[in-house]
């Protein structure tokens, strides 16, 4: 790592303050993608605003109505094993379980993934599918404005995520194909309906990061069923090549995903 | 520097520190706690798990800063007044080590899906709880029969 | 059988410090007045360096000294050695370029030493590297083997100007050729023996330290072989004479061949702890072990295999290119050439080999050996020639396999080696029982139904291992002797130390050679003591790599043990009052034939150290033995695996149902530890064949850099294992043992590969199969047959 100043502050408001005076600065919420970077010295913030202590204010979960509301310092232990979320949108925690490993799931904030917005990760696709809306300290951002590509998201510096408001779907369920190395998603699809509209969200395969499935929701808005998919295919355009995985692989992973997500969906 | 002060196997322990200081250069480094071990610089092997507040955690991965005022326990804490944590008799019991680089962070994981999972492990779930943790010698087989027998030994 | 003896799963005594976090490992070695090493890399493949700037670094926070080429250079410090003479086909010697621990005018592949920095702490050492200025001139790189061998090619060695280190040969070309031509049938491939890294989860480390008020060095560093790292130090590389240089290789996490050989890293330490008047201290972290540590495999073969009418094979042709990377490690030479073509036999009985190998320089990290060494290669090409010819031919591949298997001992095959014993049938069959073979075609309609591919593959080894004899190894070229030594050490309590040349960075030395002596002396095990690892200990010694520590290494404290014991009936004589030739020795009492007149192990201890009962004139007081241990041949380690897999068609998937494995490993002093390497090396197998490989990009950029693209082996991409034995003592060392480490990562890969291929009707599918390399042969497979 390179040097940095450390600062530890235990309040949202406190945070933003110093990000205000220090513009290279950082928020450290999980640190599971930030810290490594630093370590392998491909970031270099000029000072690290440590948000843990303000964890107990910055975290929880809630229902608020047809919602779930998530503090951003909720660690994806904490998602995943809420009762709250479980039978609410069991998706969701089903994908906050498949995150990294436990260790990683012990401290990884979903906060800090979706200001990240790793290409591979897995919460930007809930965020997506889910038509969730993200609460900063200045205003509420919409899923669909939210994602701008890679590890590109609206926040602008200094602003910072407080919570995520998720709307219970009807049906939803998150298909992981891990990256046989770094169990990052290779291809992920998190598909989830509500009222009469369907959302697919792709996370690991588009080269411009998460994106939705327009083709396989307009097939599954007509009706929600593995056979709405019958000839419905991903174009390889646009998506990723890599070692693990060239693009006409992951094209046709995110049909066999998308399949299996709505039969989960459907309870088969 | 800045300073740190946190309980390390039940001991109250402070330093001033490097701002950069990762918990596991706190542990190995300034208090010489050389257990808990490093064998990858990408937070994948598992090596340097360590229990914060009760949960495993990758100590190369968290700044010893942030860990302000937590309890840690490393492997050189899990044997209390001198005997053997049953999950550590399980991994000797099953020969479910070689060279041994990876058993502390194999132990402190295993205690904890035992925290979390209970004492009924099957074998499928042993192996996906393992997912963060690497070993070279083993091929794993003997690692899972002891997660499954500490398992069971710790309900005792 | 004692409880603690030769053949007793005994619960290992070293586990204690390993399972409390007590083991000391180098990187838990800290010096008084330490300080840091951080190495500057190239960060291209191939350049010229033209001028190394280093006037800010020197300057920066905490930096105590910059050292490059020039100053290894100037202080005559030898460059890194190859220990194994090739020769090629016209006798030339093989054609091996220069390789300085720092670089010298040139870089030839990313992760090249090109300076070290010294520094008060590691943060310090590497800060101050990024101020180092260092103009290149970048060469054109050469990644791939068919590459470097083209005309124009670029030159990574002026030595070598095709880049070929050596055209070696083995086996009778005409005798071969003639086979071919009366053939019925020829079965045909083209194999990758993809490139891997080795990964020991501890990375390797050196902490150099010297003392000048006796002028001598110490080095503590994270070898397989402390007593080879010494000589190469001392007689090569020119350090310290032996007398002034102290290696310590303490507990070493894991090798798996890649600790054997000495690095540049551990030289500049041990020669910078001088030069800067501190302990320096070196830790790789992941990232460096991945550019630096030397690589496996890397093989590209063609291969035939030459079948009369009734389908016994009478004839294998082999041409291979080894990717020897863009230096020559310590045994790189030996690995593709006397480790691997005298292999090519397998278990069977083949009248006919040639095989000819060339060893290629490209702009790639180093390539040595690993698990295996040349013998997982030889046992690739076989067993799946083996497997395709059963299927081309349309006969039972275990059937195909018992029909062609060496039946009568010894065997000399046409490539060196002479077989002494086994029982390569019974294996197969056993493990056909134990695999539930007859099952099979139930099981297959099972996965069927649930839109799933299930397939079975066999992978029938052969190894040869407990590398030594000396003389054998020194008529192929090796540059050192391949015995062992042994020291037992007697204490007036009778409580023993033995010292031993090998060394134990996971297999359990300190419980089997403890269970041999306890067996052997009668005394609990409790009050051995195994020491290993330390050049001031242990007087001389060869290491531990080739599955040679059983066979080697244990008969040599063996023999130094029969020693011992004949010395105890000089002693028991005289206390005894009897003739030395009326002492028997059993159950640790030393008792006068045909009386009840003894004296137990301890009591005899005790009397050849007080030396009152006799005329210290006649007997030398004391209890202390040596020995050295240099066989008469090879063992030859076989077995059958048997994998059965399910595969996903429509993502690729594969999961191992399945494993089951026959090895006979001769005599077994613990079979849990025995049943732990092969589980150990069936991991490392299963993570060759489906899921580790290494890329390059054409620059010469090692893309597969971290585990992030590396993919390990999990504990959930591997199954559980089902292993059993079957035992042929070896004939050629006293405990019958013919060694176990390797053989699961020599089986492993074809029995995987064999039971894809099975699965997917056929579709040869490459090394790594992962989910896409499988999906893609998938594919084709489906396309073949709508082609039909």
């Amino acid at each position: 790592m390179y040097q940095f100043t450390y600062h530890r502050v235990d309040s949202a408001r406190k945070a933003i303050n110093l990000a205000e005076k220090n513009e290279d600065a950082k928020f450290l919420a999980g640190g599971m993608t930030l810290l490594p970077t630093m370590k392998q010295r491909l970031a270099s913030p000029s000072a690290i605003i440590d948000l843990n202590p303000a964890a107990d204010k910055l975290a929880g979960i809630e229902q608020r109505g047809r919602a779930i509301v998530i503090g951003a310092m909720t660690r994806h232990y904490d998602v995943a094993n809420s009762k709250i979320v479980q039978d609410a949108i069991p998706a969701l925690a089903d994908l906050a379980g498949m995150i990294g490993d436990p260790a990683v799931r012990h401290r990884g904030t979903i906060g800090g993934s979706v200001a990240n917005n790793d290409p591979a990760a897995d919460y930007p696709s809930a965020v997506l599918a889910l038509n969730a809306t993200v609460f900063t300290n200045k205003r509420k951002i919409a899923a669909d404005d939210f994602f701008k590509g890679l590890f590109e998201t609206a926040l602008e510096p200094g602003e910072l995520i407080t919570k995520i408001v998720f709307p219970i779907p009807s049906k939803a369920a998150y298909m992981k194909f891990p990256n046989p190395a770094s169990r990052y998603a290779m291809v992920g699809v998190f598909v989830a309906r509500r009222g009469k509209e369907v959302r697919v969200a792709v996370t690991g395969a588009g080269s411009n990061g998460v994106f939705r499935a327009s083709k396989f929701e307009a097939a599954l808005t007509a009706k929600f069923h593995v056979k709405s998919l019958e000839g419905v295919n991903a174009s390889a355009d646009g998506l990723n090549s890599d070692i693990h995985a060239d693009a006409a692989y992951r094209a046709h992973l995110i049909g066999v995903m998308c399949r299996r997500a709505v039969n989960k969906a459907n309870g088969k | 520097m800045p300073k740190v002060s946190m309980t390390v196997n039940g001991k109250a322990v402070s330093a001033n520190v490097d701002a950069r200081t990762l918990l596991v250069q706190f542990l190995r480094e300034d208090l010489r706690l050389t257990g808990t071990h490093v064998g990858c610089d990408t937070s994948q092997c598992g090596c340097c798990v360590v229990h914060v507040d009760g949960k495993a955690i990758k100590s190369c991965t968290v700044l010893a800063l942030t860990l302000e005022g937590a309890n840690v326990t490393t492997i050189e804490g899990l044997a209390q007044d001198g005997k053997l944590h049953p999950m550590q008799e399980a991994f000797r019991e099953n020969h479910a080590l070689q060279c041994g680089f990876c058993t502390p962070g194999m132990i402190m994981t295993s205690v904890d899906i035992v925290n979390r999972k209970g004492n009924t492990l099957d074998e499928q779930t042993i192996r996906h709880e393992l997912e963060g943790n690497l070993c070279r010698c083993t091929g794993y087989h003997n690692i899972v029969k002891a997660v499954a027998a500490g398992a069971e030994a710790m309900a005792k | 059988m004692s409880a603690t003896g030769i053949g007793a799963a005994v619960r290992r005594k070293e586990d204690l410090r390993f399972i409390t976090g007590r083991g000391q490992y180098t990187d838990d070695i800290n010096r008084p007045g330490q300080a840091y090493a951080y190495f500057l890399r190239s960060p291209h493949a191939h350049a010229e360096i033209k001028s190394i700037d280093t006037r800010d670094a020197r300057a920066a926070d905490g930096v105590l000294a910059i050292l490059t080429g020039d100053d290894i250079a100037a202080d005559k410090v030898g460059g890194l050695i190859c220990g194994w003479m090739i020769h090629s086909k016209d006798g030339s010697a093989m054609k091996a370029g220069a390789h300085p621990a720092l670089a010298q005018g040139k870089v030839r592949y990313v992760g090249d030493h090109v300076a070290v920095v010294i520094a008060e702490t590691l943060a310090q050492a590497r800060d101050a590297s990024e101020k180092i200025k260092v103009d290149y001139k970048v060469l054109p790189a050469v990644v791939d083997m068919n590459d470097a061998v083209k005309k124009g090619a670029p030159v990574i060695h002026e030595v070598s100007g095709n880049n070929t280190v050596y055209n070696w040969h083995l086996g009778d070309k005409a005798a071969a050729d003639a086979a071919f031509a009366k053939a019925k049938h020829v079965t045909k491939l083209d194999i990758v023996n993809n490139r891997l890294v080795p990964n020991a989860m501890e990375p390797r480390a050196a902490v150099g330290d010297y003392e000048p008020g006796t002028e001598s060095f110490t080095l503590y560093t994270t070898s397989q072989n402390p007593h080879v790292a010494r000589l190469v130090l001392s007689a090569f590389i020119g350090i310290a004479p032996e007398h002034k240089l102290r290696v310590i290789a303490p507990d070493v996490g894991g090798g798996f061949g890649s600790k054997i050989f000495i690095y540049a890293e551990e030289t500049v330490c041990v020669w910078a702890a001088k030069k800067v008047g501190r302990p320096v201290k070196w830790t790789a972290d992941r990232s460096e072990s991945f550019l630096s540590d030397a690589h496996g495999r890397d093989h590209v073969t063609h291969a035939e295999l030459a079948l009369d009418e009734g389908g016994k094979i009478t004839g294998l042709r082999v041409n291979t290119k080894a990717n020897l990377g863009a230096y020559l490690s310590t045994f790189s030479s030996s690995v593709p050439t006397y480790l691997y073509a005298p292999l090519l036999s397998g278990q069977y009985d083949i009248p006919a080999i040639y095989a000819e190998v060339d060893g290629i320089y490209t702009n790639t990290t180093p390539v040595d050996a690993y698990r295996g060494a040349g013998r997982p290669e030889a046992t690739f090409v076989v067993e799946r020639l083996v497997e395709v010819a059963a299927r081309e031919t349309g006969v039972d591949p275990a059937q195909f396999r018992l029909k062609n298997f060496v039946r009568s001992f010894p065997h000399q095959t046409p490539v060196i080696m002479a077989y002494d014993t086994g029982n390569y049938q019974a294996a197969l069959e056993k493990a056909l029982k134990m695999a539930d073979y007859r099952g099979l075609a139930r099981r297959k309609a099972l996965s069927a139904r649930a839109g799933k591919l299930r397939g079975i593959g066999f992978s029938a080894y052969i190894e040869a291992c407990g590398i030594a004899p000396s003389a054998a190894v020194g008529s192929l070229g090796a540059g050192v002797g391949l015995w062992e030594s042994a020291e037992v050490r007697v204490n007036p309590i009778g409580t023993v130390e033995v010292l031993t040349g090998s060394h134990s960075h996971g297999q359990g030395h300190e419980t089997t050679f403890a269970q041999l002596v306890s067996d052997r002396l009668g005394i609990p095990i409790d009050n051995v003591s195994i020491v290993h690892g330390d050049t001031d200990k242990v007087q001389m010694g060869m290491g531990t790599y080739g599955s040679r520590s059983g066979a080697v290494g244990m008969s040599a404290i063996f023999k130094a043990l029969d020693k011992v014991i004949a010395k105890g009936k000089k002693v028991a004589a005289y206390c005894l009052e009897a003739s030395e030739n009326d002492i028997d020795f059993k159950d640790g009492k030393f008792s006068v034939k045909g009386t009840d007149r003894n004296l137990d192990f301890g009591s005899v201890a005790l009397q050849a150290y007080i030396a009152h009962k006799f005329n210290g004139q006649d007997l030398e007081p004391g209890l202390k033995e040596g020995a050295f241990w240099d066989p008469t041949n090879f063992t030859f380690p076989a077995g059958v695996h048997i994998c059965e897999v399910e595969v996903d068609p429509e993502t690729g998937i594969t999961r191992i149902d399945r494993w089951t494995a026959v090895d006979d490993f001769g005599r077994v002093i613990n079979p849990m530890i025995v049943e732990g390497q092969v589980h150990g090396g069936i991991g490392q197998g299963v993570g060759q064949a489906l899921l580790e490989g290494v890329h390059y990009n054409k620059d010469g950029q090692l893309v597969t850099a971290s585990f992030n693209d590396y993919c390990m082996p999990r504990a959930d991409d591997l199954p559980s294992y089902n292993v059993g034995m079957t035992q042929t003592p070896c004939p050629s060392n006293p405990l019958g043992i013919k060694g176990c480490g390797e053989a699961g990562a020599i089986a492993a890969p074809p029995a995987v590969i064999n039971a894809i291929t099975d699965a997917l009707g056929h579709e040869d599918v490459p090394m790594p199969a992962t989910p896409l390399n499988v999906w893609r042969a998938a594919q084709k497979a489906v396309a073949k047959k709508a082609a039909e």
